[in-house]
């Protein structure tokens, strides 16, 4: 069963970043060959944490991504399951082609796992906000590619990654967001989760934006728009069973991701839809175009992805 | 096997590896034949300790073939040990086939892992050396490098970390033929002397004949007992097609098939018996 957060860890803000480090102690502690990699970024990613605990099985590679990569891949091949960090834009994009033609081409047991992903990087502007990752990892083959909501939903990945053979993608976040899980909650690779049920509209969502179709789902109930909120945490493989099983329901879609309309969880989800069941959908997503600098929530704002924004679409889409 | 039969070796191995080239219509004969006689020494001259009926042994040393185009090489040396039938080889490249352009390590035992994508191997190593030591193993990892290779930032990133990391039990060998694809490696790129370029990064350097197969026995043997913390980086000079004397020295033969009439002169070279 998923549990959902109490009033009081609703109450919580925290990054999903905040889970790694501490999740990877947990899991060595449980006995599980875990080593971790990063490059220079150990404190802000808090694998740093898991380096002060087992410094013999924490490498800091320095600021180079790629040998970052190479040396989790050689890891990996010595039996151990290596996560790597740095942000997400430079421990996907600058490490392309290692994760592509080493890590999954060999399917290795490696974890790939940077934070700042999206415009959660705020200030850092443009060149630090990762907006094409999701697309970059899931066009590899044989790449899971998982996006939690939150930080009890960032510990499920972690675990799931460190149990699910081969590459993994873990997408997490620099913001401090409320919790939408319980602590403890247990999710599985392959499923997506009904988190309200409605009639009018499916709101499929991930990351960050759970939160926003969570509060756009209440102010639409409030209207008479019964919405049904979907957590497409794993985007692939994706749950097209429950994610079209719930769009053929209610007839529309909307998609919201933290990341670029092209490549990620609205790709997958239309992928889906174009296959099983055509369905009118509208996206929340980045438009094709690089972040800049300014706070989480004003660049939220700016770009279309906050509340407001999905409660327009799903508005436009069910007139 | 002593120098003699090592060497016999060395040639059969570049027999089959112009075969199967020629057998395939595509392939890198100069960089497989330029390293041939150094995967002799490795997997026939006593330095990997491996098994080829149990390619997963886990106290077997490790070879990276960073420079994945010459899987030709590999290939040879690994059906010679064992790990498959010598008649696979001509399999090359072919639908179906284990024998992938570059190694796959999903298809083929004895490939510890997919390469092809220059510049990566020797970080590969290197995280491998680092694993290996927190099991407590001693098992040595050796990489093998095209110099061409060495123009790929990455290779500098992990000679950095090896050094930093004092991975000891890790050797590098540079196949240096001088030539790449575009040409001479010194009109493309000059990675000027590595040998200076490895030492200044903190490593042990030996520079060797990279076709004496005494000097590269004795070298590699020396890498692989070598106690300290320095990693090891053994410079190879090599020529480029190696043994077919139309090949050698010749970046034309860099990735391209022998026609009929051109096999049947390498195989006169290489002293082959009873031809394709």
């Amino acid at each position: 069963m998923v549990r959902f957060a109490t009033p009081q860890e609703q109450a919580t803000r925290k990054a999903t970043r905040a889970a790694l480090g501490e999740t990877l102690i947990e899991l060595h502690e449980e006995g599980v060959p875990v080593v971790a990699v990063d490059a220079d970024l150990a404190g802000s990613t808090t694998l740093g944490k898991f380096g002060s605990a087992y410094p013999d099985r924490f490498f800091n590679a320095g600021i180079a991504e790629q040998n970052m990569m190479d040396v989790a891949a050689g890891l990996a091949l010595a039996g151990n399951v290596a996560f790597t960090g740095s942000f997400a834009v430079f421990g996907t994009g600058r490490a392309y082609d290692q994760i592509r033609n080493t890590v999954a081409y060999s399917g290795l047991d490696v974890k790939i796992c940077p934070t700042h992903a999206g415009v959660s990087v705020g200030p850092d502007g443009g060149s630090h906000q990762m907006l094409e990752d999701v697309a970059l990892m899931r066009v590899i083959p044989g790449v899971t590619v998982l996006v939690p909501a939150d930080y009890a939903a960032a510990k499920a990945a972690i675990r799931l990654a460190a149990e699910t053979p081969g590459p993994v993608y873990v997408r997490m976040g620099r913001a401090d967001v409320p919790m939408v899980y319980g602590a403890g909650v247990e999710l599985q690779v392959g499923r997506a989760y009904v988190l309200r049920e409605g009639t009018d509209v499916t709101i499929v969502a991930n990351g960050v934006e759970i939160r926003e179709a969570l509060i756009a789902a209440d102010r639409l109930a409030e209207e008479g728009v019964s919405a049904e909120v979907v957590d497409a945490f794993c985007v692939k493989p994706l749950d097209v069973d429950t994610i079209v099983g719930s769009i053929a329901k209610t007839g529309r879609a909307v998609v919201c991701e933290e990341h670029s309309v092209i490549g990620g969880l609205c790709s997958a989800v239309t992928e889906a839809l174009a296959e099983h069941h055509p369905a009118p959908c509208s996206f929340v997503a980045m438009r094709d175009c690089f972040g800049k600098s300014g706070s989480f929530e004003e660049l939220m704002e700016h770009f279309g992805l906050n509340s407001d924004a999905i409660v327009e679409h799903v508005k436009k889409i069910t007139a | 096997m002593d120098l003699n039969e090592l060497q016999a070796k060395a040639n059969e191995m570049r027999i089959d590896i112009v075969k199967s080239i020629a057998e395939a219509g595509s392939g890198h004969p100069g960089g497989s034949l330029s390293c041939a006689d150094i995967l002799a020494a490795l997997y026939f001259g006593g330095v990997l300790d491996h098994d080829p009926h149990n390619p997963t042994w886990k106290e077997r040393d490790r070879f990276i073939l960073a420079k994945g185009h010459a899987a030709p090489a590999l290939y040879a040396a690994l059906a010679h040990a064992g790990y498959f039938p010598t008649a696979e080889l001509l399999t090359l490249r072919t639908w179906g086939s284990r024998l992938q352009g570059h190694p796959d390590c999903r298809l083929l035992p004895g490939v510890e892992v997919s390469t092809g994508s220059l510049g990566q191997g020797l970080s590969i190593a290197a995280g491998l050396a680092c694993g290996l030591r927190i099991s407590g193993g001693d098992q040595r990892v050796f990489a093998l490098l095209g110099d061409g290779e060495c123009e790929e930032g990455q290779v500098w990133e992990a000679a950095m970390f090896a050094a930093h990391k004092k991975c000891g039990s890790l050797v590098a060998i540079v196949d240096s033929n001088q030539l790449q694809i575009d040409g001479n490696v010194a009109d493309v790129v000059q990675t000027g002397t590595l040998a200076e370029k490895f030492a200044a990064f903190g490593w042990q350097v030996k520079e060797v004949d990279g076709h004496d197969m005494a000097d590269l026995v004795d070298v590699l043997g020396a890498c692989k007992s070598a106690g300290g913390d320095k990693p090891h980086a053994v410079i190879a000079h090599t020529v480029k097609g190696k043994g077919v004397g139309f090949m050698e020295n010749k970046v034309a033969w860099h990735g391209k098939a022998p026609n009929l009439e051109e096999f049947a002169f390498a195989m006169a070279d290489l002293g082959a018996e009873g031809g394709c």
